[in-house]
């Protein structure tokens, strides 16, 4: 008897035991895909929050530049002539395609503020910072290539070959062949080569910048072997651009800044000059309006139902479709917002204004259940006492059980408002999925949303946008981080226990 | 129902000492009541005098919670619940659809099983009645009525230097007196309590039933109770409820110690319940 009794207890916590293992490794499994998630977002979006600017002289030339309107003057066209007085080599149509492309299309922003504040500078020569292409920018951060660069071990000859393209490179001596491999770049000053092919005592290379047909000495130091570990084809940028910015960068012209512009500007074609801030004053805008809407029609219901409705089948349905709506997709409120607000009522396409509306219908449920559990939580007997003084049931509702119920109430509407700012598919169907790029001036003017300009991002095939999508989820994040936390700080704050 | 009360519809014969004294506060004529399909109180008929206290005794469920309940109407706030007969109180029928909930329950006031005090500060938790029924013309009124009424209910000695302290940081004693303070604090002239000191200790009721004891110089006092020793402590007037009718009433004294009903004796002397 004794002894069954003993292993029965044995059997129990050993079942205890297992209980407590399966327990934790759900929560060790969920806290892995949790990190993956995070870090994988954090480190894929951090390079975006950083720009690549180089430093260049630019001489404002009176004739591109009007001092009467400094605004309309063709300051890329300076900025590319700064540009190539640094690498004069670049003398075909196509190699000054090339070098162009290594400056953003809103690259002279700097240079034309410069000169707009201060007109005297027409004429003159300063230096400023220009923002790289999107391309170069990811070349700077080392995520188009691996790149390493090794100073040149020995001297080298440089000679043209003889009868065909290209060029000769030997040793100093004829034992001493440089040790090169097909695909390495060869650079000094303006040189720019690619070697060719590797033979016993020589190696061969192509000139990818135009240069003199006669010999060239070159002492150890003075050239640098560039090694790029992405093939030139799968990469978005060409060997003679990153010789380039190579140069620019052991120049020291290469400076990086915090990418203010991502907070500052809205959606653009160009992943260097993109920017969330349009995203996010929609979002804002809209999470206003739903917050407008929601917040007094829900608590107002929350209240009815609670406080004032009648016990009877009809309540007891509404209750059970309120329940059910929480729990329909979300994709279902768009399509209804689509046919109510625009089609019928004819509201403007793309507002705030409707996507407010449609996010408030989602989060009304989840609004008016969290502000019922709240007026449910508070005792009874508060409202005994207060009817026990003389006081009629709006005034005890008004008076004493709802100040005492706030507290949960704004936990679930700032939750219920997390989820608004989080949702995508509804605002598809409402059109606030279209390229936007001015920053939305009102509650009906063209806006998109912080999740919806993720699934832009994500959508198109630059790679320097991989990073901006990653770097708005970041933001994203952030901001329903900042509003868990504050429900929590509510809810812990204000919480009271009977 | 101005009609006075003829003494034979009491269920005690005789006429006792203190409902001698003639002038009643509470009436009740063949009260039912039901919670749903489920009777609570059958046929009830009961005087409870004023300036005195009637104390409620039975066993749980027995009904006298819910009756007492029905004098200031508080059922009022359980849908299910349906109350048919007679309550008066000062002779007006307070289930009249006439009466104003309101101002009956400023003048039936009630303290609850559990200290309820508004999670306020004590000041305003006396304040809120007067307020609402614009009982103070300024603040220098308001503040009289508020120390008026904690002085009644003994706590203001006590609370005088922390009147802006939440009323849910005092004692369980002392949240009860704040809680009768906040019942006198609109001039009520029938107190209701819910059997107020289940929840204290032994030194709080004795505060509290001193309490009563003063306040029955000023106030028609109903109590439930579930023990007997209170009762018969505080009580001139013990009502005895056994599965939802009055089976006795009478001076509490005698009650106590010659009691008409064999069932009454039984539960007394702890036979059952």
């Amino acid at each position: 008897m004794t002894e069954l009794r003993s292993e029965l207890i044995a059997k129990r916590y050993r079942a205890e035991r297992r209980f407590r293992f399966y327990g934790a490794t759900a929560l060790a499994v969920t806290a892995a895909f949790l990190a993956v998630l995070l870090v994988s977002i954090v480190w894929q979006g951090l390079p975006a929050f950083l720009e690549k600017k180089i430093q260049l002289e630019v001489t404002v030339d009176p004739a591109a530049v009007d001092a009467a309107n400094p605004v309309a003057g063709d300051y890329d066209k300076l900025l590319r002539e700064g540009l190539r007085t640094l690498f004069p080599e670049a003398s075909s149509r196509v190699l000054r395609k090339a070098l162009n492309g290594l400056i953003s299309t809103g690259g002279s922003d700097d240079l034309r503020s410069r000169v707009v504040a201060d007109p005297s500078l027409i004429g003159k020569t300063l230096t400023v910072p220009a923002l790289l292409s999107d391309d170069a920018d990811l070349y700077l951060k080392g995520q188009q290539t691996g790149v390493t660069r090794a100073p040149g071990a020995s001297a080298i000859q440089i000679a043209p070959l003889e009868g065909e393209e290209g060029f000769l490179i030997t040793g100093d001596t004829p034992e001493k062949s440089p040790e090169a491999l097909p695909g390495q770049l060869v650079q000094a000053g303006a040189v720019n080569l690619r070697i060719t092919a590797a033979k016993p005592g020589y190696v061969t290379a192509e000139a990818l910048t135009p240069m003199e047909p006669a010999m060239q000495q070159l002492a150890a130091g003075q050239w640098q072997l560039v090694t790029l570990s992405v093939p030139e084809q799968d990469r978005r940028i060409s060997d003679v651009q990153a010789l380039w910015l190579e140069k620019l960068k052991a120049e020291g012209r290469v400076e990086t800044g915090f990418n203010w512009r991502f907070f500052t500007a809205g959606d653009s074609r160009e992943a260097e000059l993109a920017g969330v801030r349009g995203a996010l004053v929609g979002s804002l805008l809209t999470v206003a309006v739903a917050l407008a809407f929601a917040l007094p029609l829900g608590v107002a219901a929350a209240i009815y139902l609670e406080q004032f409705a009648p016990k009877n089948r009809f309540t007891d349905l509404i209750e059970v479709n309120i329940n059910n709506l929480a729990a329909v997709p979300s994709i279902i409120f768009g399509l209804l917002g689509l046919a109510v607000f625009l089609n019928f009522f004819g509201l403007p396409r793309s507002a705030p204004l409707v996507g407010g509306l449609v996010l408030a219908l989602l989060v009304l449920p989840t609004i008016i259940i969290a502000s019922r559990a709240a007026l449910k939580a508070v005792p009874q007997s508060i409202t005994e006492a207060a009817l026990g003084v003389g006081a009629s049931k709006q005034q005890a509702v008004f008076q004493h059980v709802l100040p005492l119920a706030l507290p949960g109430i704004m936990t679930g509407t700032i939750l219920g408002l997390a989820r608004a700012f989080g949702e995508t598919a509804p605002l598809l169907m409402i059109g606030m999925v279209a390229f936007i790029a001015d920053i939305p001036s009102g509650f009906t003017s063209a806006a998109t949303a912080l999740p919806v300009q993720v699934f832009l991002w994500s959508d198109l095939p630059e790679a320097a946008f991989k990073s901006k999508t990653a770097a708005a989820i970041i933001v994203l994040l952030v901001v329903l981080f900042a509003l868990n936390a504050a429900a929590i700080y509510l809810r812990k704050r204000f919480e009271r226990r009977w | 129902m101005n009609a006075p009360v003829p003494h034979q519809t009491l269920v005690t014969p005789e006429k006792p000492k203190a409902l001698a004294s003639g002038q009643f506060k509470v009436t009740a004529r063949d009260v039912d009541v039901y919670y749903g399909d489920k009777q609570a109180i059958k046929s009830l008929s009961i005087d409870i005098p004023d300036r005195s206290v009637s104390a409620f005794i039975g066993p749980s469920g027995c009904g006298k919670s819910t009756f007492l309940r029905c004098i200031n109407r508080m059922n009022d706030t359980i849908p299910a619940c349906r109350v048919t007969g007679d309550i008066t109180v000062d002779g007006n029928d307070i289930y009249d659809p006439n009466i104003d909930v309101v101002q009956l329950r400023a003048k039936v006031g009630m303290v609850f099983q559990k200290p309820n005090p508004f999670p306020k500060p004590i000041y305003e938790n006396v304040a809120y009645g007067p307020r609402i029924h614009g009982l103070a013309r300024d603040k220098t009124e308001l503040d009289q009525i508020v120390e008026k009424s904690l002085r009644k209910a003994g706590l203001w000695e006590e609370v005088k230097d922390r009147l802006q302290n939440p009323g849910t940081g005092l004692s369980g004693g002392q949240q009860q007196r704040l809680c009768i303070a906040r019942a006198i604090a609109v001039n009520p002239e029938v107190i209701l309590m819910d059997e107020p000191c289940s929840a204290l200790d032994p030194i709080a009721t004795a505060r509290i039933e001193e309490l009563i004891d003063e306040l029955r110089q000023n106030y028609c006092i109903v109590i439930v109770t579930h023990s007997m020793q209170q009762a018969a402590r505080v009580s001139q007037l013990t009502a005895f409820f056994h599965l939802g009718t009055l089976v006795e009433y009478g001076d509490t004294d005698e009650m106590f110690t010659a009691p008409q009903e064999k069932r009454t004796q039984d539960y007394i002397t702890g036979r059952f319940g």
